[in-house]
C-alpha cells in the first residue's frame, strides 16, 4: 500500500484515498498538430522501470490532482508536489537523485 | 489464413528427443527410469544467429516454434532473462476463451483456441487442454447488452458461444450464488470450446520442440543493449556476451518498453501489476471456469483442487511482481458474494506478473522503426489464451518481413491512424 501525501490539504493517507492517473507532464496536442504528436499525446508512454512521475487525485480527500515522483521497481514514494508546477519540486528531485544520482526527468 | 507445411530439417539420429507415449514409459519403467533425456538442451550462446528473439516465455517460444514448423527457419536463438516460462507464462490463470467483440480479435484467439485443441499430438508433450467451458458472468445490465452483443458478433464471425440465461448458469455452477444484492448474476456468455490448459506445460512443450529443431534456448541471458547501424539492428549486448542476427523479435510482455528504449523506439505500453492466488485444494466442486468481470474476479477449480482466482491490476505503472493488496481484497469481496461456500477456503499462495497494457487493450504485432526489428506485445491480461495463434502469426510476419492476415490488423501504425481494435470496450474490463 502506497502512502502518499496531498499537496494540497496536507493529508498523508494510504492510496486508496487516491485514484491514479497515468504520466505527468504529458505535452497536449489539439487540433492542427500532426498526427505524430497526437499519437504520442494518447498513447506513447514513457513506462519507466525506476522514478516515474505520474498524476494522482485525492479523490476521497480534497478531490484536487496532483503529481507525484514514485519509484515503480521499489514503489518508494519521492515525494508529492503540485499539479500547476512544470518540474518536479527541488525537493522532490533531490530524494529522487538521492536514490538514482544519474536520474534526469523525461519532461 | 496462410497454411505453410514446411516440414523442420531433419536433426541427425542421436540428437533427436524420443518421443513420449505409453511404450516409453513401459520402457522406462523396465529400467528404473534411467533413460529419460533433457527435454530441451541449455547451450552456450553461439556469436551470431539469423533470428534472436528475446524473451522465452509461451508468445516467444511459440514465435520460434512456428518459425521452424511453417518456414523452416531454425537458426534462431531465445534469449531469456530468468527461466524458461518463469514470467507471465507461469504466472497467468490459464484461461482459454476466443469469444471477442471485434473481427480480428475473434479472428486470432479462435485460431489459438483451435490450435490449442491439437497441441498436445503436434508438440507430442501433454499441455492438459481441458475445454471444459467457460461462463462471463453478466452482473449489470450494461453487461447483459454486452455480452449479448458479443454473442451475436460471434455467430457472425462463426466463433462458437452462446448467451445463457441464469438457470442454466446455476445448473453448470451449482455453487453460485445467483441472487447476491450487489452483484445479482444476470445470465452469462457461455462457451463450451473454451477451458484452461497447463501453463507451464505450453512453455516447455514448446521448448522441447525447438531444442529439436535445433535452435537455442539460453536462460539466465538478460539482453543489456541493443546495437544497429544505418537503421538496421545487428547485434543484441547481453549478459552472456554479445550476439549478432539478421532479424530481432522482441516479445517480453511488461519489458517490452525497457527493450525498445535500447532499440530507440516507443511503444503505446504501460506496465502494471495483476494478480492471481491459489486456495488449498478442496473436493470438485466448480468444472467450468468462471470469468465476472464487472468485479474483476475469475475462477476455476485445478486438477489438483485448488481454486485459482485471479483478480484485476493495479492502476499505477508497476514492475514488481506483487500487486497492491486492496486489489486482491476487493477481487476475494466479491468472489466470496457470488460463491459463499469459498468464504472459509484457505489461501495458498498469491503472486503477481507484469502485464503490458495498451491503449485499445488489444495486441501488438508489428514491424518497428528500426527495419529487422518486430515486436511482440500489448497482449496485457489476456495473453496465455493467445500463445499458439501469436506465435502463428509472429512467424509469418519474421519470416516474411510482412503480416500475414493474422496480424494485419495488430500493427503499431493502428495508434497514429486511429483504427484501434477496442477491446476495452467490448468486454468493459481489462480482460
Amino acid at each position: 500500500m502506497l502512502l502518499l501525501t496531498c499537496p494540497h490539504c496536507g493529508i498523508a493517507a494510504e492510496e486508496t484515498e487516491f485514484n491514479p492517473g497515468g504520466e505527468a507532464h504529458l505535452k497536449r496536442h489539439g487540433p492542427g498538430a500532426s498526427d505524430e504528436d497526437f499519437e504520442g499525446y494518447l498513447f506513447l508512454r514513457h513506462n519507466v522501470k525506476g522514478p516515474v512521475l505520474e498524476r494522482w487525485r485525492h479523490s476521497y480527500g480534497c478531490g484536487k490532482w496532483f503529481l507525484a515522483a514514485r519509484d515503480s521497481v521499489t514503489l518508494q514514494v519521492y515525494g508529492t508536489y503540485p499539479a500547476s508546477l512544470a518540474h518536479p519540486s527541488d525537493e522532490v528531485g533531490d530524494s529522487v537523485r538521492a536514490a538514482h544520482p544519474n536520474w534526469r526527468t523525461q519532461i | 489464413m496462410s497454411d505453410t507445411t514446411a516440414k523442420p530439417p531433419a536433426l541427425p539420429r542421436a540428437s533427436r528427443p524420443r518421443r513420449y507415449s505409453v511404450f516409453a514409459i513401459a520402457r522406462e519403467a523396465m529400467r528404473l527410469h534411467s533413460g529419460w533425456q533433457r527435454a530441451w538442451a541449455s547451450p552456450e550462446p553461439r556469436r551470431r544467429y539469423k533470428i534472436v528473439i528475446v524473451g522465452a516465455g509461451g508468445h516467444g517460444l511459440a514465435t520460434a516454434y512456428y518459425l521452424g514448423r511453417n518456414h523452416g527457419v531454425t537458426d534462431i536463438a531465445v534469449l531469456e532473462k530468468g527461466w524458461l516460462g518463469g514470467g507471465n507464462t507461469g504466472r497467468n490463470t490459464t484461461i482459454i476463451r476466443s469469444n471477442y467483440l471485434q473481427d480480428p480479435s475473434a479472428a486470432i484467439y479462435d485460431k489459438s483456441l483451435s490450435l490449442y485443441e491439437t497441441l498436445s499430438q503436434d508438440l507430442n508433450y501433454n499441455v492438459m487442454f481441458s475445454p471444459r467451458g467457460l461462463i462471463m458472468l453478466a452482473q449489470t445490465e450494461h453487461e447483459v447488452r454486452g455480452y449479448k452483443r458479443t454473442a451475436h458478433a460471434n455467430h457472425l464471425q462463426g466463433v462458437s458461444t452462446e448467451w445463457i440465461e441464469p438457470e442454466r448458469v446455476k445448473k453448470l455452477v451449482p455453487i453460485i450464488n445467483l441472487a447476491g444484492p450487489r452483484y445479482p448474476v444476470l445470465g452469462g456468455l457461455y462457451q463450451q470450446r473454451g477451458g484452461t490448459a497447463r501453463h507451464d506445460a505450453v512453455a516447455w512443450g514448446y521448448a522441447r520442440a525447438c531444442s529439436a529443431m535445433g535452435m537455442h534456448i539460453i536462460e539466465k541471458c538478460e539482453v543489456t543493449g541493443i546495437e544497429s547501424a544505418g537503421g538496421q539492428v545487428t547485434q543484441v549486448n547481453t549478459t552472456r556476451g554479445d550476439i549478432g542476427c539478421e532479424k530481432l523479435v522482441l516479445v517480453a510482455a511488461g519489458h517490452s518498453t525497457v527493450l525498445a528504449d535500447m532499440a530507440g523506439f516507443r511503444l503505446p505500453i504501460e506496465s502494471v501489476a495483476l494478480q492471481a492466488l491459489v486456495s488449498e485444494p478442496i473436493k470438485p466442486c466448480m468444472d467450468v471456469v468462471v470469468m465476472a468481470n464487472t468485479v474483476h474476479g475469475y475462477m476455476s477449480q485445478s486438477d489438483k483442487g485448488e481454486m485459482v482466482i485471479g483478480g484485476g491490476t493495479d492502476g499505477s505503472i508497476n514492475y514488481t511482481q506483487r500487486g497492491s493488496w486492496h486489489h486482491i481484497e476487493e477481487t476475494v469481496r466479491a468472489l466470496v458474494e457470488t460463491f459463499p461456500m469459498i468464504s472459509r477456503l484457505k489461501m495458498l499462495r498469491q503472486w503477481g506478473g507484469i502485464v503490458d497494457m495498451t491503449g485499445d487493450r488489444s495486441p501488438i504485432m508489428s514491424g518497428t522503426p528500426v527495419g529487422n526489428i518486430f515486436v511482440n506485445c500489448g497482449w496485457g491480461t489476456g495473453g496465455f489464451k493467445a500463445i499458439p495463434g501469436s506465435g502463428w502469426a509472429m512467424a509469418e510476419l519474421v519470416a516474411k518481413g510482412e503480416p500475414g492476415p493474422l496480424a494485419a490488423d495488430f500493427g503499431l501504425g493502428r495508434f497514429r491512424e486511429g483504427r484501434f481494435i477496442d477491446e476495452s470496450v467490448a468486454a468493459g474490463v481489462a480482460h
